[in-house]
């Protein structure tokens, strides 16, 4: 799914100091704490990490999906509009028309009492304003794209496995021509087979007709092949950033280290009776100061623990907010 | 050309031999045959992985291996005697042989603290001298330390690492010789699996316990499994050391499913499998695979002809031999 | 060999940074000081306890000011069905008797039938629900068989016909209630055992060697304690009403002193007619206010309790 480079594509997406903060019994809990990144047009994007990172609710607060009572802050220019600013009609039309979700979950994310053609016209019928039959025809245009034979247009959502049911979710992401399409960990409950076959799926079409995609996952590895950029999250930030292959190979966080080690190579005699973890577990965002890795990493110091943590050059196209990555691109110690 | 016997036999600990499990028909479908003829070794001090995607029948043996579930044909074989159903008999059997489920949080009564969770077992089979001692000495040999800090917790207060822990210390409690564990790490954060995963090494190396492990990825047999079995829709299609099956897999599910693992690798092409397994309801004739086999699909009328893909079922591979169950080999093995 | 100890040791103290809960861990309402906690925030809760203590508390400390004397017929001397005034603040009877006096006594009275009725209903219909839910088979079938056969008796002639064969009086109205009631809390018992069952740590618990009867009682009662505890709340709300009905159509003790009698005997002594408002709506309006109580605590019981409610405000 890894495009040719599009340094010089023009902007789709561009996120400015995002922070997302949600309100839980009378205290602000921090979801995301200042995220920033570019996407140009038909780029691919993944976003790594764990529970408790803040990448779904990253993804959804792009399009103003996340929950009432959050707080959100920052820029979402989306082609020129700021979303998180948008009047609400504007921002109605960029929902599926513009950008669209994969959700995680096809079982929770489809009406299981409505057909299947049923879910995938109902958006083009409100963005696109065409007529039920253009629609039906459509629709069954989709279904077979995403290999699911037409025929099947009126049943329910249960009636199909969980494969195809992804594919159905993919299916309506298309539905309106969006320029984007935002897939929350879109393969996550399938068997491994499946999930190489959705993410071929993707790959085709997003190559075809040059959508850009974000991707969040936890499998860092997955991401390597089908993005051409990555971003690894914990605890509501970023901490690397740059060209997927280059991260997989040449990690500059800690945390990208001991995440691409949780799933190993096989034929690595390294990894073979040898799995790699980390002590302790994901921590949920908080204000605390210094590094939110610091407690869990082999190589923390204590200007770790107190220092203020941003992304510093690692490389050529690279971020990383390790210090110890910035003293070895020649940055401040 | 002779199976490939391992040079030195080890005793077993938990064996199943021809083992069939058919769900009955149901709701206008067949019967179910989940699990379809398998023969599958545990030896002792030792790491089996139990691989294969849902439906096919992992999570179904893993649970007749424990006793949850009675074969409908065939035994459960713990260190060479057959087990017996009666309830006293099975009572027994699990002072040996425990298992360990995927989803930790559900697998607490969230009811109980942690204390009371790991005291469950031994209670249960009056062990109850000394009950505190024996409760700490697990949790701290699952990694909680120190112990007493997390026994008066409650599950919804823990990590889903700490939860399998607590899960691990519950089982542990009871001294047991094997552990089956169906899919140990699959819930949990991914800097998190390693940690459990060196537990499950850590116990094999220290209390010699032997392991069934039943998971969809194949880099947890990697991590840590001595020995691996491929199973697909009922029947294990390849077995063998984890170099043998990984490495240089024969069976071309194997080849498949080692193919669609991200490696990293510049130039990864995975081999993918048309459409979705069958369930265990209508399983096809002859090799339950060739409908989904890529050598199936390439291979010409002649070559379609000769070979018995849709006529004869392939026999059920021996336990302790390293083999794949396939027609299109130059020759395939079989049970001695 | 990898180097394990220091790892591991780190392991139990790494998650508890200063202020930071484990991650992807739902707070949940365990614990009676949260759920106290939780519930005072609640003032419609708040409301109904408060109701229920006042009554409570008056049916508690009736002996201490009435005497049976003032509650029998033959020993009364006030006037007949006075309006209130001064000496009596709810006026009195047919007989002579304080209404107000027998308002508090039938407070007790009630009370006592509504609670024992809902504890035996309470009792049967969660010992079939969970012998329903956890046998499956033929033993689950004939208890839900036996079940939908009382729901499809009506429960009014049902109630009036073992009155009338027990005799009158509040023990046969008590087991009338519970014969009629507990199928409600049979059925609500069984689903959420089946519920429970499905999880997983039932199965961990056959694993480790639990039988039925551990599993039963050890495992699935805890975890439906709180449904049965709501639905009691609610029950007894329930229970009053059908006391206070069965009463009225005369099942009850004419010598015992319940609201329910209270209006069968304003009822059937022509207070209508005598517009003796001060007869009829004490009564009414108790049954009203204690029910109120039991349905507001019921409803605050079952938000604080539900997992779901988590407060987001």
């Amino acid at each position: 799914m890894t495009s040719p480079t599009l340094a010089d594509a023009p902007t789709l997406l561009e996120v400015r100091d995002l922070h997302v903060t949600y309100r839980q019994g009378g205290r602000d809990v921090p979801a995301v704490r200042g995220v920033d990144f570019t996407l140009p047009r038909g780029g691919t994007l993944g976003v790594a990490g764990e529970s408790g990172c803040g990448k779904s609710t990253m993804a959804l607060s792009l399009l103003r999906l996340h929950g009432g009572n959050a707080k959100v802050t920052g820029e979402v220019v989306f082609d020129g509009q700021d979303l998180l600013t948008a009047r609400w009609f504007r921002l109605r039309a960029v929902r599926w028309a513009g950008a669209s979700v994969v959700f995680q979950g096809a079982m929770s994310a489809l009406n299981p009492v409505r057909t299947v053609l049923d879910q995938i016209v109902e958006p083009m019928v409100l963005h696109d304003r065409i007529s039920p039959k253009a629609a039906e025809r459509r629709a069954a245009e989709l279904l077979s794209s995403v290999g699911i034979p037409a025929r099947r247009i009126r049943s329910h959502p249960h009636e199909f496995s969980g494969g195809q049911r992804q594919r159905i979710m993919i299916a309506m992401a298309l539905a309106c021509r969006p320029e984007l399409i935002i897939a929350d960990e879109p393969t996550t409950a399938l068997d491994v087979m499946v999930q190489a076959q959705i993410l071929e799926l993707l790959g085709t079409l997003v190559r075809d007709s040059g959508i850009a995609v974000i991707m969040i996952t936890h499998d860092l590895s997955l991401l390597a092949h089908t993005c051409d950029r990555l971003a690894v999250m914990y605890a509501g930030r970023i901490v690397e950033l740059g060209p997927s292959r280059q991260i997989l190979t040449n990690p500059q966080h800690p945390y990208t280290r001991a995440l691409s080690k949780a799933f190993p190579t096989i034929g690595d005699p390294a990894s073979r009776r040898a799995p790699e973890g980390l002590p302790g577990d994901p921590p949920r965002p908080s204000h605390a100061p210094g590094c939110a890795f610091a407690p869990r990493c082999p190589e923390a110091e204590d200007a770790c623990r107190t220092g203020e943590m941003t992304l510093w050059p690692a490389g050529p196209g690279r971020t990383s907010a390790c210090l110890h990555a910035r003293t070895r691109h020649g940055g401040a110690s | 050309m002779t199976a490939a016997l391992r040079e030195t036999r080890v005793e077993a600990a938990l064996e199943a031999r021809d083992l069939s499990v058919v769900y009955p028909a149901a709701r206008g479908r067949g019967p179910a045959r989940a699990v379809d003829g398998v023969d599958l070794r545990v030896g002792k001090g030792e790491i089996v992985a139990l691989i294969g995607e849902s439906g096919c029948g992992k999570s179904t043996l893993a649970r007749a291996l424990v006793g949850l579930v009675k074969p409908t044909s065939g035994q459960v074989l713990y260190e060479g005697t057959p087990l017996e159903y009666s309830a006293k008999a099975l009572k027994r059997y699990r002072r040996h042989t425990q298992l360990v489920l995927q989803d930790p949080g559900g697998s607490l009564n969230p009811k109980q603290n942690v204390y009371d969770a790991v005291a469950l077992g031994p209670r249960l089979h009056q062990l109850t001298d000394g009950l505190p001692a024996r409760v700490h000495g697990a949790l701290a040999r699952a990694g909680l330390r120190p112990p007493e800090e997390f026994a008066g917790r409650y599950p919804h207060e823990l990590s889903g690492g700490q939860q399998q822990r607590v899960v691990i210390a519950g089982v542990l409690a009871l001294d047991p010789r094997v552990i089956v564990a169906d899919e140990p790490v699959a819930s949990l954060d991914a800097s998190v699996r390693g940690e459990i995963l060196r537990l499950v090494l850590r116990l094999r190396d220290e209390l010699g316990l032997s392991a069934l492990v039943v998971s969809h990825d194949l880099g947890l047999a990697w991590n840590i499994a001595d020995r691996v079995a491929v199973m697909y829709l009922g029947r294990v299609v390849e077995q063998g050391t984890v170099e043998e099956v990984l490495l240089h897999p024969r069976h071309p599910y194997t080849k498949a499913l080692l193919s669609v693992v991200p490696n990293g690798a510049e130039n990864w092409r995975p081999t993918l499998l048309t459409g979705e397994p069958p369930d265990p309801t209508a399983i096809p004739a002859g090799c339950r695979f060739h409908p989904r086999c890529g050598r199936w699909a390439a291979a010409s009328d002649e070559e379609r002809a000769a070979a018995a893909c849709t006529g004869r079922e392939l026999p059920v591979l021996a336990a302790d031999a390293s083999g794949a169950a396939c027609h299109l080999l130059p020759t395939p093995t079989e049970k001695p | 060999m990898t180097a394990e100890p220091t790892a591991t040791a780190s392991t139990a103290t790494a998650p508890d940074l200063p202020g930071m809960p484990p991650a992807a861990v739902p707070p949940r309402f365990t614990g009676a000081r949260r759920f106290v906690r939780a519930f005072v925030h609640r003032p419609a809760g708040l409301a109904g306890l408060g109701i229920l203590l006042l009554f409570v508390v008056l049916a508690l400390i009736a002996p201490a000011f009435i005497g049976p004397d003032q509650l029998d017929v033959t020993k009364v001397n006030g006037p007949l069905l006075h309006a209130p005034d001064g000496s009596y603040l709810l006026g009195t009877d047919q007989a002579g008797r304080s209404v107000l006096l027998m308002l508090v006594w039938g407070a007790r009275q009630s009370l006592e039938i509504g609670v024992i009725a809902t504890v035996l209903t309470v009792v049967i219909g969660s010992a079939i629900g969970i012998v329903a839910g956890h046998y499956g088979g033929i033993v689950g079938r004939a208890l839900m068989h036996v079940t939908d056969w009382f729901i499809a008796l009506p429960s009014l002639p049902l109630a009036i016909s073992l009155a009338a064969v027990l005799g009158q009086g509040s023990e046969s109205i008590t087991i009338a209630i519970a014969v009629t009631s507990w199928t409600a809390t049979a059925r609500l018992v069984r689903a959420q055992t089946l519920a429970v069952e499905a999880r997983p740590f039932v199965e961990r618990a056959r694993a480790l060697g639990a039988g039925n009867r551990q599993i039963m009682l050890r495992q699935v009662l805890p975890n439906v304690m709180p449904l049965i505890l709501v639905s009691s709340t609610l029950t007894v709300a329930s229970a009053l009403l059908s006391e206070a009905t069965l009463t009225f159509l005369g099942l009850g003790s004419p010598t015992q002193v319940t609201w329910g009698e209270m209006l069968h005997d304003a009822f059937f002594n022509g207070a209508f007619t005598a517009d003796a408002w001060w007869y009829l709506l004490p009564p009414g309006i108790a049954v009203l206010a204690v029910v109120l109580g039991f349905t507001l605590t019921g409803r605050a019981v079952e938000h604080v309790l539900d997992p779901r409610t988590e407060d987001t405000r």
